[in-house]
């Protein structure tokens, strides 16, 4: 395997319904950088039916180029399919990096490459960088339950490709002026052959509540002691038209379903603010808040890790100072006559 | 129709203690344990066995020690076990894994060709859910990750139909069978054993294979020096600087936080209702 032959950073630009999934800008605004760094160009690419307008989208985000596979038989994504294309693409123009969302899709699709591709694929990474003497991805993922961090290299196989977690890379300010190239590949597709058949797919939205949107998050603890003075967390996100979170620990205790985890095994969030109160800030929790804007935290312990991550921290007791704030927006709303919200 | 489970002994990770000294893995503080969604895969081939007939093969890769994961997997409901244990292995990470455990399956459908493979999502040692696709790469059926329930199986028409999770809702899929599987824990809830299962397993001795009873084995593709990855280094995670504490008593923070929160125009407005 001649090394000097792959060049290029990559990024898969997942769509579902013709809509880019979020992760696919952040990991263009975090290949750019990667791409910058190692002075090569940065390419997106897209599959799927009826796409092809989507790659001004991709370019506005931070690409130089995007490769572009449009065909019926790729409307919806499939392993065998999309593994196809992604071959292709990857055998003809060599790509020394690859990125994925680590979506299920996203982690689906890269573990079946790897395997073709006979090359290493980190998983959930959330941290990247490159050592650019050796050409080296450097990407780093919790490990061990997310206690550490590793960082995992692959130096004698090409191309290197990483899955990484969504929220935790920052997309860039499209620029709709930038300009950059569109590629059409073409590659022979039979739906008689493929062995798998999406029959329905069906948008849960109900389920999910949307805690990975939301502008404004209270997120409550162990710390809030029951149940019943849970109902306090409901409040406040009720007075304030904030989305309610919780620990590992809360959802453990059956106070909340568990699509409303914050953290490494649950939801990673970014909102502009964030009220985590009686959390004590493990590290599986706070990987999946700490890059929200403004994080309050409160917490009756001084010392409580979650103080490190917070922009401002009030030691104290929940039962007390959740009221308190309960009961000041809500003469606000009284004062002025409407409702608390977020725009 | 024969279905093949593949399980991992795992480090029990909720209770594991890292050296800080070393950030090494310290063995002693987490007990092993069967991967816990490797336990709902054998359990979902529990439940189709008991609609289509048939039989469960489980198949573990790891130290003579994971004998244990069998047994337990036979508590659960499999027929018989096979283990995988060679020094040849060691170090693998998921493509010499995945290699190494499509070799085994290889050898285990001369005996009995099968119809499904079921992994789980992921082991919660490695977190990557990557060994069950690269396995159905290797034996060139399709990989269905994320199985979130087994609608209905075929025998007679070699299909299944299952309802895969996606990031926002789910969707049906139909596949020919053989076809590998990865199943979330939703998938279902682990039943009580009943007795003659733990009588079984208590007795049961799993089929031992060493890398001499695979055929057409690549050496080079096992174990460390088949894996493509390598652990660059391990650190603690860097500890953010904490903000401002807020001073006072409980009143005049709650006000100084209602400041910061209603200054920032844009964070809290009041719409007219
Ligand atoms: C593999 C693995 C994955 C994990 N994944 C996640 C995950 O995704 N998300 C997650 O959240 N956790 C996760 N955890 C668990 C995590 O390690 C912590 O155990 C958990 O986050 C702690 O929850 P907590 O902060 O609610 O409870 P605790 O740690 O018990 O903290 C309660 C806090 O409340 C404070 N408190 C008590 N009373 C009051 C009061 N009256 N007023 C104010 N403060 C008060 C206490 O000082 C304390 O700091 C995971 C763990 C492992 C091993
Ligand atoms: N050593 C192993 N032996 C048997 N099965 C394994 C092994 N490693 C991984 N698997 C299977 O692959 C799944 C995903 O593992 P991983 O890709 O390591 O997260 C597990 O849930 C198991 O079903």
């Amino acid at each position: 395997m001649n090394f000097d032959d792959y060049c290029g950073v990559w990024v898969f630009i997942e769509q579902n319904d013709g809509k880019i999934e979020g992760v696919s800008l952040e990991l263009l605004g975090a290949g750019r950088s990667l791409a910058d760094k190692l002075q090569v160009p940065l390419s997106g690419f897209i599959l799927g039916d009826g796409i092809r307008s989507l790659a001004s989208q991709v370019i506005a985000y931070g690409a130089d180029q995007v490769y572009v596979i449009d065909h019926p038989v790729l409307k919806h994504y499939r392993t065998e399919s999309y593994m196809k294309g992604v071959i292709h693409l990857a055998q003809n123009y060599k790509p020394e990096i690859i990125l994925y969302g680590a979506t299920p899709n996203g982690k689906d699709l890269a573990s079946a490459v790897a395997t073709d591709l006979n090359t290493g694929l980190t998983a959930d990474t959330t941290m990247l960088d490159v050592d650019v003497d050796k050409r080296l991805l450097e990407a780093s993922r919790p490990a061990f339950g997310g206690n550490i961090m590793a960082t995992i290299l692959c130096k004698k196989h090409r191309p290197q490709m990483a899955t990484v977690r969504p929220k935790v890379m920052k997309a860039l300010a499209p620029d709709s002026g930038r300009n950059g190239k569109v590629i059409e590949e073409n590659i022979s597709l039979k739906e008689e052959e493929m062995r798998t058949k999406v029959l329905q797919i069906v948008n849960d939205v109900t389920k999910k509540t949307n805690l990975a949107d939301a502008h404004v998050i209270v997120c409550g603890g162990k710390g809030m002691g029951d149940l019943q003075n849970f109902q306090l967390i409901h409040e406040l996100a009720e007075t304030i038209g904030a989305s309610v979170g919780g620990t590992r620990d809360v959802v453990e205790a059956g106070w909340l379903p568990h699509e409303q985890q914050v953290g490494q095994t649950g939801e990673t969030v970014t909102p502009k603010i964030y009220f985590a109160i009686g959390i004590s800030g493990a590290i599986q929790h706070v990987v999946g808040m700490k890059n929200s804007e403004l994080i309050i935290a409160i917490n009756k312990d001084p010392n409580a890790p979650i103080f490190d991550v917070a922009t401002y921290g009030i030691v104290g007791d929940a039962m007390e100072i959740v009221p308190a704030l309960i009961e000041q927006f809500k003469s606000l709303r009284t004062e002025k006559g409407g409702e608390v919200s977020y725009v | 129709m024969h279905i093949v489970v593949c399980v991992k002994q795992v480090p029990d990770t909720k209770i594991i203690k890292i050296n800080p000294k070393t950030n090494t893995l310290d063995r002693r503080s987490a007990p092993a344990i069967l991967n816990p969604y490797d336990a709902h895969a054998v359990q979902e081939a529990v439940k189709i066995r008991a609609k289509t007939g048939g039989s469960i093969s489980v198949l573990s890769m790891g130290p003579p020690q994971a004998t244990a994961v069998i047994k337990k997997s036979i508590e659960i409901g499999a027929d018989r076990g096979y283990l995988l244990t060679d020094r040849a292995f060691a170090g693998a990470d998921t493509l010499a894994t995945s290699y190494a455990l499509s070799k085994a399956l290889e050898r285990i459908e001369k005996d009995l060709p099968v119809d499904m493979v079921i992994c789980g999502k992921h082991a919660i040692d490695g977190d990557t859910g990557q060994v069950g696709p690269g396995i159905a790469r290797r034996m060139d059926i399709p990989p269905i990750t994320s199985v979130i329930e087994v609608t209905e199986v075929n025998p007679q028409e070699k299909t299944v139909l299952l309802k895969r999770k996606l990031t926002s809702g789910y969707e049906f899929i139909k596949s020919e069978m053989p076809c590998l599987l990865t199943v979330e824990k939703e998938i279902n809830e682990i039943d009580y054993s009943p007795m003659p299962n733990m009588i079984k397993a208590a007795r049961y001795e799993p089929i031992i294979w060493t890398v001499n009873d695979l055929e057409n084995v690549e050496r080079t593709k096992l174990g460390l020096k088949g894996s493509p990855t390598i652990v660059g280094k391990m650190f603690t995670p860097p500890r953010p600087e904490g903000g401002k504490k807020l001073e006072g008593t409980t009143s005049q923070q709650v006000s100084q936080l209602m400041e910061i929160l209603l200054e920032k125009k844009d964070l809290f407005t009041i719409s007219k209702a």
